[in-house]
């Protein structure tokens, strides 16, 4: 489904991540700096990589040898950034339809009700990001994703701002997620706990380095 | 209260600094942006050609504006002989000295504004399926909405109180070019004139200062709706 061939190289540090990942959840997982998130950001569009190729069920896009980058925005491929990244000039609700009204109606997967339900966030639509306590905040970033019907989801760390007890109560929701959607999801985490919670399969990272 | 010669300083002053504001606010955002956001060749040529009005007698920017954009001058002469437009000695010529010099004043507070937005929303705002410019629209220019309004206003008082460009560029002609501070300088030169430039510096102070406080209040309550405050709370 998704395979990347990937090199990367910023300020001294070399990324190399070679895989082929089929449908489900997959976690990743490594010590902090080994270059978990830098993969997500290749995978995104959101950096661009020095060599290597990228493509999705069969669609080519990255092959830097071809000059070809499909731009993040054409990717359809959803980031949660580890602190939700939360537009805070918005509501949440118009946060949770930022994607979906960059949506086509025939592309849309999920309404905003149903993901007010899935996540349990539909009494705090008016609110700001700023009087969001941080699980909600996680729950937001979340839906906001899921409501852009992204084809592949990818989480990067997106419990690391959240304390123990809240992790415990974020992590069904994840699971909930998984389960109900069965979108195809890419958890990145240094807890090996969380991840092989989540995951149907877990690989590797360590010193910039994907091991299979 | 004013005589006519005063209320036509001041009307004049006031459309003057609008046309700068208004002029140098696309500008005052694009080279704010750039200058917090990319890194390029020329980064510190670009910077200190913005900055450069404020350190320099301002004489020397009105007098280049004269040499450039005069009746004689390569731009100038093009103006007029390709759309029929004369800047030199009219209150558009005005505009135009005021925008240069009140430029650096808009662009710092915009440029700071930016600075402070992390660039990783507009980073969610692209994986969300915003292009690059969607996502400038939408997520860094309002969040960057209370440096672009300070600045605004502090152009537009820079634009009021403008006086050695102008007076270099245009002149000091009455109803024309003759804005608050060059009506101010003249009163001062002429026998009997010193009520009307006490007055008329007494009403740049007030203007002045309404301005600041104007900012002060734009900014605060920009910032209290957009939410902005917290968007600067230290991340856990």
């Amino acid at each position: 489904m998704l395979e990347f061939n990937l090199e990367f190289e910023r300020g001294g540090f070399l990324l190399q991540a070679a895989a082929r990942i089929e449908a489900g959840a997959t976690g990743i997982c490594g010590p902090s700096g080994c270059g978990k998130s830098t993969l997500l950001a290749l995978l995104a569009g959101l950096l661009p990589p020095r060599s290597g190729t990228l493509s999705f069920r069969g669609q080519t896009l990255v092959d830097v040898a071809a000059k070809k980058h499909v731009p993040a925005w054409q990717r359809h491929f959803a980031l949660v950034f580890q602190d939700g990244q939360l537009f805070p000039h918005l509501t949440v609700q118009d946060n949770l339809l930022y994607g979906y009204r960059r949506r086509a109606a025939g592309e849309r997967r999920f309404e905003l009700q149903q993901v007010l339900d899935l996540l349990e966030i539909g009494p705090l639509v008016a609110r700001r990001p700023a009087q969001l306590s941080g699980g909600e905040r996680s729950r937001v970033a979340l839906g906001r994703a899921l409501l852009y019907s992204p084809q592949l989801l990818l989480l990067d760390e997106p419990l690391a701002a959240l304390d123990e007890r809240l992790k415990q109560q974020i992590l069904p929701f994840l699971r909930r997620v998984k389960q109900e959607t069965h979108l195809p999801m890419l958890y990145v985490s240094h807890a090996r706990a969380e991840v092989e919670y989540l995951a149907d399969r877990t690989l590797w990272m360590e010193g910039g380095r994907l091991l299979t | 209260m004013l005589s006519p010669a005063e209320w036509d300083a001041l009307r004049l002053s006031a459309r003057v600094a609008l046309w700068a504001t208004l002029l140098c606010l696309p500008f005052g955002i694009l080279v704010g942006w750039l200058l917090a956001r990319r890194e390029f060749r020329g980064k510190f040529l670009v910077e200190a050609l913005v900055q450069l009005p404020m350190v320099l007698p301002p004489v020397v920017p009105g007098y280049a504006l004269l040499l450039l954009l005069g009746t004689q001058g390569p731009i100038g002469r093009w103006l007029y002989e390709s759309f029929g437009i004369t800047l030199a000695f009219t209150w558009k010529g005005a505009v135009i000295a005021s925008a240069v010099m009140a430029f650096p004043l808009l662009v710092q507070p915009v440029r700071v504004a930016f600075r402070l937005i992390d660039s990783r929303l507009e980073q969610a705002a692209t994986t969300l399926g915003a292009t690059p410019w969607n996502a400038f629209l939408t997520v860094a220019l309002p969040l960057a909405l209370p440096g672009v309004l300070a600045g605004s206003v502090l152009c537009f008082s820079r634009s009021l109180g403008e006086f050695g460009a102008t007076m270099a560029f245009v002149g000091n002609i009455p109803g024309e070019t003759r804005t608050l501070p060059l009506a101010i300088y003249s009163f001062m030169n002429v026998p009997d004139g010193e009520g009307a430039a006490l007055r008329l510096a007494g009403l740049s102070i007030a203007l002045a200062l309404f301005a600041l406080a104007a900012s002060h209040w734009l900014t605060r309550r920009a910032e209290r709706q957009l939410g902005y405050l917290d968007h600067r709370v230290p991340r856990a």
